[in-house]
């Protein structure tokens, strides 16, 4: 019960900064008093912000369900619609003040906007000067949320819930929001010159390697290698699948803040990568394996779109393509070989597809990008710039490093207050029973 | 009395029940159950991952039989399920010692 009460106090605290801030903290100084208000871009973002809400709900927690067997259906679509909320709360409070407010020695913000004090209807002349600030905060908000719902994949069906909870609330304190202040909210990564357009390293780098050293701490889940584990139903996922691409527009067309050009060139490499994934991925497996597959096609829609995410906004139609080309075959055979070496378990692909094309997508910006499509954006190798590229890899490989080291010690924290894993006769009930004392398809 | 047990491919359900209620059968149960035997499983792929299953999709119906027709059910069931190709399935009888209908309290030949 320790664990419990422990995590109850920073419930408290949580509610307790939240309230503080409506008390009144001293504004900070008035921004924007000559940026004006585009409704257009206002209206775009807004959407955006919604489209990215449904890639984790229902997108994610589907894609996710369908594929784990049906005693742990609730179970997985309850971690994705919870790490949101919570991370909701997180966000409004302090972590979008942390994340994005005037840097601090390159690694952190300060909590000058917490309880969102200075962040009202008037633009932040950097962070989308033609909308509300609040509109920026909120789409970044979707992006905070994704992140850790995107690990419950390496650790489906075995994970403790309250252990979920608070390893979600922590890892998106202490990981994504530095990480988010590194590259997009002033800090050291984008002083340097790295880009990311939407979150191929903030969002897709982050999740996919702390995935890895998830599924490498809780283990493998009983039974793996000899029992039989298939999706318990792939129209779910499929349902996912589709509303992970219909989100996906939002996510990468919505980071360009702006309802115009870039906005549209984003929307064309997004649709770009992810048609070209499908079918390679499909070609490949035909060719491997004898039969394409429709969970095939779905990974290797998600494989482009994961990829092109951090180039999107920075790339043509054709850079698009050949980027979801090859995350189609990387990705593949890396969950191919994940299945053949057999030393961890993630469960759902977390890392095979999320993590390898996560880096791949920020190395291929440093390849790909071209001023001639956004101004605002870099030249990558192919178009007369080396630097770049190594750049990329200095971002890829930092916070690599930071998530897997950070991960690493939440989990252990976790494991010490709560335990991560729940046990061998809750795992074989199932998480919907033994978690939440519900059964998702009633015979009734 | 008997209880006539059949395993049937499951595509053969509705032929079956109605060849047995064209012979004056009124009841029986129908199970989805997966059987294994001659007829081998299909092989699938999720990501990389192959199951070979070895059980296949069955119905079983159960039917409770007066004892002079069963001969006469014995050779519906067969006639009626039988595809000519390996999985078909099997008949099986056996001793029925009581039954018993709910509603009225009837027993024996009368309750089935």
């Amino acid at each position: 019960m320790g664990g419990y009460k422990r995590f109850g106090i920073l419930l408290c605290l949580g509610v307790g900064l939240l309230l503080g801030s409506l008390v009144g903290i001293p504004v900070a100084g008035a921004e924007g008093e000559a940026l004006k208000v585009d409704t257009g871009d206002t209206a775009w973002v807004l959407t955006s912000t919604a489209l990215v809400l449904a890639m984790t709900m229902p997108g994610l927690a589907l894609f996710y369900g369908g594929m784990v067997r049906r005693k742990n259906i609730l179970g997985t679509i309850m971690q994705s619609i919870v790490v949101l909320c919570l991370v909701s709360l997180i966000w409004i409070t302090v972590g979008y003040s942390l994340a994005f407010s005037p840097d601090q020695g390159g690694l952190i913000g300060s909590l000058e906007w917490i309880g969102l004090s200075g962040v009202g209807s008037a633009p932040h002349p950097t962070y989308g000067p033609t909308i509300p600030h609040q509109v920026f905060m909120l789409f970044q908000l979707m992006f905070a949320a994704i992140t850790p719902a995107l690990i419950t994949g390496a650790v489906a069906e075995r994970m403790k819930f309250s252990a979920l909870l608070l390893f979600a609330g922590l890892w998106s304190l202490f990981i994504y929001v530095p990480v988010a202040h590194w590259v997009w909210g002033g800090g050291w990564l984008g002083q340097m010159g790295a880009i990311d357009f939407a979150g191929g390293a903030v969002v897709n780098i982050t999740s996919g390697v702390s995935s890895l050293v998830c599924a490498i701490v809780i283990g493998k889940r009983t039974g793996w290698g000899s029992d039989h584990m298939p999706p318990h139903n792939l129209p779910f996922t499929l349902l996912g699948t589709g509303l992970l691409w219909f989100g996906w527009f939002g996510f990468n067309a919505g980071s360009a803040l702006g309802a115009n050009g870039v906005a549209g060139t984003a929307f064309l490499a997004t649709q770009a990568a992810a048609a070209t994934g499908a079918l390679v991925w499909m070609g490949v497996e035909w060719m491997h394996r004898g039969k394409p597959t429709v969970l095939g096609v779905a990974s290797g829609v998600v494989a482009g779109l994961a990829a092109v995410t951090p180039a999107s906004g920075y790339i043509g139609p054709f850079s698009a393509i050949l980027i979801g080309a090859v995350a189609g075959v990387l990705c593949y055979y890396a969950v191919y070989w994940k299945g053949r070496m057999s030393y961890y378990d993630d469960s759902l692909d977390s890392v095979g597809i999320h993590g390898v094309s996560g880096v791949f997508g920020i190395l291929a910006t440093g390849l790909f990008a071209s001023k001639a499509i956004n101004a605002a954006g870099a030249d990558g190798l192919f178009f007369g710039n080396a630097g770049l590229l190594g750049t990329q890899a200095i971002m890829a490989g930092a916070i690599t490093l930071f998530s897997v080291v950070g991960t690493w010690i939440i989990l252990k924290v976790v494991d010490a207050v709560i335990g991560l894993r729940v046990s061998a006769d809750d795992e074989q009930v199932g998480l919907d029973l033994s978690q939440h004392n519900e059964q998702a398809y009633s015979h009734e | 009395m008997k209880i006539v047990r059949a395993i049937i491919k499951p595509f053969k359900l509705e032929e079956v029940k109605d060849a047995l209620m064209e012979i004056g059968v009124q009841g029986m149960t129908a199970t989805e159950v997966k059987g294994l035997g001659r007829q081998k499983g299909n092989k699938e792929t999720y990501r990389g991952a192959e199951y070979t299953t070895d059980f296949v999709p069955k119905v079983k119906i159960e039917v409770l039989v007066a004892d002079k027709l069963v001969p006469q059910v014995i050779e519906t069931i067969a006639r009626s399920a039988k595809t000519g190709t390996i999985g078909d399935g099997k008949i099986i009888v056996s001793e029925l010692n009581n039954v018993v209908r709910i509603r009225t309290g009837e027993t024996g030949d009368s309750a089935i």
